[in-house]
């Protein structure tokens, strides 16, 4: 195994792109390193990326976009105060991951690049609109989180790319989001169903609305039907009956140790209900 | 032998001073089974069958071989063969012979310079199967066409037309059953199973051991008890075991699980066939896939109950599998099944069946929290039919002294009664509950055990003195013992040193299990040093020219029995010991017996959960343990042992099982996915500690280890219920079934 530490993304994206055998980058290791100590994944070339300048940086740029590093960790997120203000719903997400010790070194680009339909602060990102920006062979660009998961531990980047960094849009007014995972425990233990809902609200009524799903296909699902049923809604029974319905008929799930087929629809609906009131009461929050 | 139990007026009994084992254990400074090293030493890895049921039909370890820094392969064929019985059990457990019985079975291990390396030549062992078809439930087990794992194994208590998988059929009773049905107002029958369940500690298995040419070896090793370790370890290698000496590392938990081998005797052979140490560690998977969990079990209980609560009969049909050996615990599950009741006509029956899994070890009270499970929810069941309080139904028919027990014996002083009385009276059981909540109660018991048990004390210089135990200290037993040593001669508990010491330095002990050790290396640890306070007393008696009848020790001095046997200033255990090499020479006490006289211990638990009833997530709010330790003698590691039987028993209860794929592997092989409760999951664990003193141990010690993991199950599937609805039968209650049930009932 080769072990590189290089100083640029496009470096890195130089020594993925000449790699011949199996490939990783090293952001936390919570996942490359666990997965090396089970004999799951041996990596032939392992990519540290944490050497390249700025990764660990937090910053809200002029138009209110925040952009946040390949290398920030989940503790470093969950203690800054204006991103939890912003976004706590994706915040929460991230913070859901592991325990204290895995907090440190956790990232959110490493649970997005792991590929598991059940990554927490996946949903959280792709309900707020988030993008990455990738860098390889043919230079950068700008992808929407919810492009970049192709199945069970499979991304749709090619080979020698790499993501340099994830921007959150600028929340604007009357904004509020929320993650919710049910898990059989109460910590450490992996979502069996996941569901982030982000919405705007203007006086009561909800004007923009996205609800996204985890662990229930194998990759997660935008449910443009359920946002549907929050749009134009006071978040009325009626609108949170439609919701759950339409989060249940979204789910594609299977039956398996974590969970049945029919428990996940059925909790893939009660969860969206539970999280469209969290982020229903923050939009109408203090903001 | 008749003891003069003493029950009040303590000085150290029953206070709560620091373990002694705790400061290195916080540091990291105490060695565990993995903290060994030796000079040359190899890393000895294990392949494992990856099928459920497969001939070996060659094992080619020539690749392994070629590496550079592989020093050694064996095979079932380089363990001797002709062992009968359990040795074969546990040798065929050990390593695979024909046919790997279960998914993880070891078939070969590889010893190599570096652990790296020998993880590499295991993968480079080629093992090529005769993949066979395979059972894992227990009831499909006994099912005609299910596959034979062993035919003819069967011993003469099965009956006739039964699967050749039942190994054993017990089956035993009193009174008569259908005059006792006959005579009930309510009669009610159930099936109830329970999954697998692993004990969790969490130190994995390790040893480091040393095996010459000449059969003559060393090992350091994690483990519940070494002599058995020593003598499993000779009989599977056929060697002498005067010849293997073994000495116990601290241990991070056992439950039971660690009384037996796995990895031991392998580490042997390599070393023997290496001609080196060899260290061998398994890793989470390997513990969970190969080593002992409990059998799971199918349960077929039938009561009789009067409108006022009276028992008057009951009968229990327990099917449990070991895994691909005989010996479930079908004998104790039975024994405690109605244990905690006075019942005119009880009938038992048993069968004890192979499946294509890891052979069961020991975990806590082995097979009484399956039996409890079925027995006490099916009296809640009945208790919610007729409109009866379960604690005060349960106080009506419960055993006390002089009861017949349901497996045979009349109960000497046991304290039931008592626990039932505090649970009744807690704050707990009147405490309001809210909406989507309820409550569960639940007794549970478990006989205990005493043991082969030998124990040697010595005085030092200075009057401090160094205990020599046996059993290994898992749950704070060396505090345990220096507090009942230092009450004995009347000394400090701090003047007191315990070591858990080798096979070769004292006589046979068995493990730390069966809640043995605080009962009878404790009866053993206070003859020991009685022995001391005896001698003294001879050597002051000779210092004052009086005869040693007229010497009595008290508060750790000798001194004159009365005032007719002279006026002699008190001579203290530092100042008799400062001389004793010139008044005799060197001072030490030894005791050795089997002790039979330990005492069963009770227990009442009481659980409040909340059921989300749309997720069917449960939450325990508020837990209370109240049991007999017949005297506690540090109350707060009585208090833990409490708290984990409590911990355990709801992982069992709601998350906790082995799940086997339709290709028979086991599918859960990490803690990710085999979900013991996390610290979040558990509300505070309240305790109450009921003391009616065991007449056989000196200071009334019951063991307190077992007994806390047997309410939990039928408990907390009392308090679903409560909370809930309605009411699930099978372990484990995790949320899936749980909603479903919810789902179902409309
Ligand atoms: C005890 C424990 C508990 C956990 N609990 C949870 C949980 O509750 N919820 C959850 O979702 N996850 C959980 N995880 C999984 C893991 O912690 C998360 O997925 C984490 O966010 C991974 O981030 P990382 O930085 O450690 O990733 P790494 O392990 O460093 O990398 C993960 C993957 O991402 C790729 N990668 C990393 N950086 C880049 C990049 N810049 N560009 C392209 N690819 C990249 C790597 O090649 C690798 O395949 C847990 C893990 C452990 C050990």
């Amino acid at each position: 195994m080769r072990y590189h530490t290089p100083a640029t993304f496009e470096n890195a994206s130089a020594i993925a792109a000449a790699a011949s055998g199996v490939t990783r980058f090293l952001a936390g290791g919570t996942d490359v390193l666990v997965q090396m100590r089970a004999d799951i994944v041996t990596p032939d070339d392992l990519i540290d990326i944490k050497h390249i300048s700025g990764v660990k940086d937090i910053v809200q740029e002029d138009d209110k976009c925040w952009s946040i590093g390949a290398a920030v960790a989940g503790a470093e997120l969950t203690a800054h105060k204006g991103l939890c203000a912003d976004w706590p719903g994706v915040i929460e997400g991230m913070g859901l991951v592991g325990s204290t010790q895995v907090q440190g070194r956790a990232t959110l680009i490493g649970n997005l690049c792991n590929g598991s339909p059940a990554a927490d602060s996946v949903p959280g990102l792709a309900a707020a609109g988030a993008e990455v920006s990738v860098v390889g062979p043919k230079g950068t660009r700008q992808v929407k989180v919810e492009d970049i998961p192709a199945g069970p531990g499979k991304t749709t980047l090619a080979k020698g790319e790499v993501i340099s960094g994830i921007y959150l849009p600028p929340r604007g007014k009357g904004g509020g989001d929320a993650y919710l995972r049910f898990i059989p425990r109460t910590e450490m233990d992996i979502a069996v169903v996941g569901c982030a809902v982000n919405l705007r609200v203007e006086g009561d009524t909800i004007t923009e609305a996205r609800v996204v799903l985890g662990a229930v296909a194998p990759t997660i699902v935008v449910v443009e039907d359920a946002a549907k049923a929050l749009i134009g809604s006071t978040l009325d029974d009626k609108a949170l009956v439609a919701l759950a319905a339409a989060a249940s008929a979204a789910c594609r799930p299977i039956n398996d140790k974590r969970g049945t087929i029919e428990f996940r629809k059925d909790v893939a609906g009660v969860l969206a209900r539970r999280a469209a009131k969290i982020a229903y009461d923050r939009a109408r929050g203090a903001k | 032998m008749p003891l003069d139990t003493k029950t009040t007026g303590f000085k150290y009994i029953g206070t709560r001073p620091d373990r002694p084992d705790g400061i290195d254990k916080v540091t990291g400074k105490a060695r565990y089974g993995a903290d060994a090293y030796a000079p040359g030493m190899l890393h000895g890895v294990m392949v494992r069958s990856p099928h459920a049921h497969a001939r070996i039909k060659k094992i080619d370890a020539t690749k392994a071989l070629a590496l550079k820094g592989v020093k050694a392969v064996v095979t079932r064929a380089d363990f001797p063969t002709g062992l009968e019985g359990e040795d074969w059990n546990i040798q065929e457990n050990c390593m695979a012979g024909e046919v790997a019985l279960y998914d993880g079975h070891a078939v070969a291990a590889v010893a190599a310079t570096s652990l790296l390396l020998a993880r590499e030549a295991a993968k480079l062992i080629e093992v090529e199967y005769e993949v066979l078809p395979h059972v894992t439930d227990v009831d499909e087990a006994m099912k005609p066409g299910a596959p034979a794992i062993r035919a003819g194994a069967a011993d003469y208590s099965v009956p006739e037309g039964l699967h050749p998988n039942v190994m054993r059929y017990i089956e035993y009773g009193h009174g008569d059953l259908e005059a006792g049905f006959a005579a009930a107002d309510l009669v009610m029958e159930n099936t109830y199973k329970t999954e697998a369940t692993h004990q969790g500690y969490i130190e994995p298995h390790a040893c480091l051991a040393q095996l010459g040419s000449d059969g003559k070896g060393e090992m350091w090793v994690c483990t519940q008890g070494h002599w058995f370790i020593r003598r499993m370890s000779a009989a599977v290698l056929g060697i002498d075991v005067a010849n293997l000496r073994v000495t116990p590392s601290e241990i991070g938990g056992g439950f039971g699980g660690k009384t037996t081998v796995f990895i031991e005797p392998v580490a042997l052979a390599l070393s023997r066939k290496a001609g080196k140490p060899v260290k061998m560690v398994m890793t989470r998977s390997e513990v969970l896939r190969a080593t002992g969990p409990t059998s799971s079990s199918s349960i077929d209980v039938k009561m009789g109950m009067k409108k006022d609560g009276t028992m008057t009969a009951a009968k229990v049909t327990m099917r449990m599998q070991g895994g691909a050996f005989p010996m479930a615990p079908i004998d104790s599950a039975l024994d405690c099944a109605f244990s905690c009741y006075n019942i005119p006509a009880v009938h038992h029956e048993g069968y004890d069946v192979l499946a294509n899994r890891p052979k069961q070890a020991a975990y806590r009270a082995p097979g009484s929290p399956m039996a409890a499970f079925a027995t006490e929810s099916l009296v809640d069941e009945m208790c919610r039919a007729l409109g009866l309080d379960p604690l005060k139904t349960r106080l009506k028919n419960a055993s006390r002294e002089g009861t017949k027990a349901s497996f045979g014996p009349t109960f000497p002083r046991i304290g039931l009664v008592e626990t039932l009385e505090a649970a009744i009276a807690h704050p707990h059981y009147a405490a309001p509950l809210g909406t989507n909540q309820g409550r569960g109660v639940a007794s549970g018991y478990w006989m205990n055990w005493g043991g082969e048990t030998s124990v040697s004390a010595a005085l030092g210089e200075d009057g401090s003195v160094t205990v020599s135990v046996g059993t290994p200290d898992i749950g704070g037993s060396r505090a345990s013992m220096a507090l009942m040593a230092a009450e004995a001669l009347g000394i400090p508990y701090e003047n007191v040193r315990v070591n858990v010491v080798d096979t070769g330095s004292l006589g046979v002990n068995e493990p730390t299990h069966g809640s043995r050790a605080t009962y009878a290396t404790g009866l053993a640890t206070i003859e020991a040093v009685k022995q001391i306070s005896s001698k003294l007393c001879q050597r002051a008696a000779d210092k004052w020219g009086i005869p040693a009848e007229a010497v009595i020790w008290e508060d750790g001095c000798a001194k004159p029995s009365g005032p007719n046997a002279g006026e002699f200033p008190p001579l203290t255990i530092g100042e008799l010991a400062a001389e004793m090499g010139s008044t005799g020479g060197p001072i030490s006490g030894h005791f050795e017996a089997t002790p039979s006289g330990h005492g069963g211990s009770f227990g009442t638990h009481i659980v409040d959960v909340e059921v989300d009833p749309e997720t069917g997530h449960t939450s325990v709010l508020r837990y209370t343990v109240v049991q007999d330790a017949g005297k506690a003698i540090h109350p707060a590691y009585v208090e833990g042992q409490f708290q984990g039987g409590a911990a355990q028993g709801i992982g069992w209860a709601l998350n906790e099982e082995y799940i086997y794929g339709a290709d028979g592997r086991l599918q859960n092989t990490v803690f990710l996915d085999y979900r013991i409760p996390v610290a979040s999951d558990l509300p505070m664990i309240d305790t109450v500690i009921v003391e009616v003193p065991n007449p056989g141990h000196p200071y009334g010690v019951r063991g307190v280890g077992e007994t806390g993991i047997t309410p939990p199950l039928p408990a907390v599937a009392n308090a679903v219920h409560a909370a809930a609805g309605v009411r699930l039968r099978s372990l484990p209650m995790s949320p899936p079934r749980i909603l479903a049930a919810i789902k179902a009932k409309g």
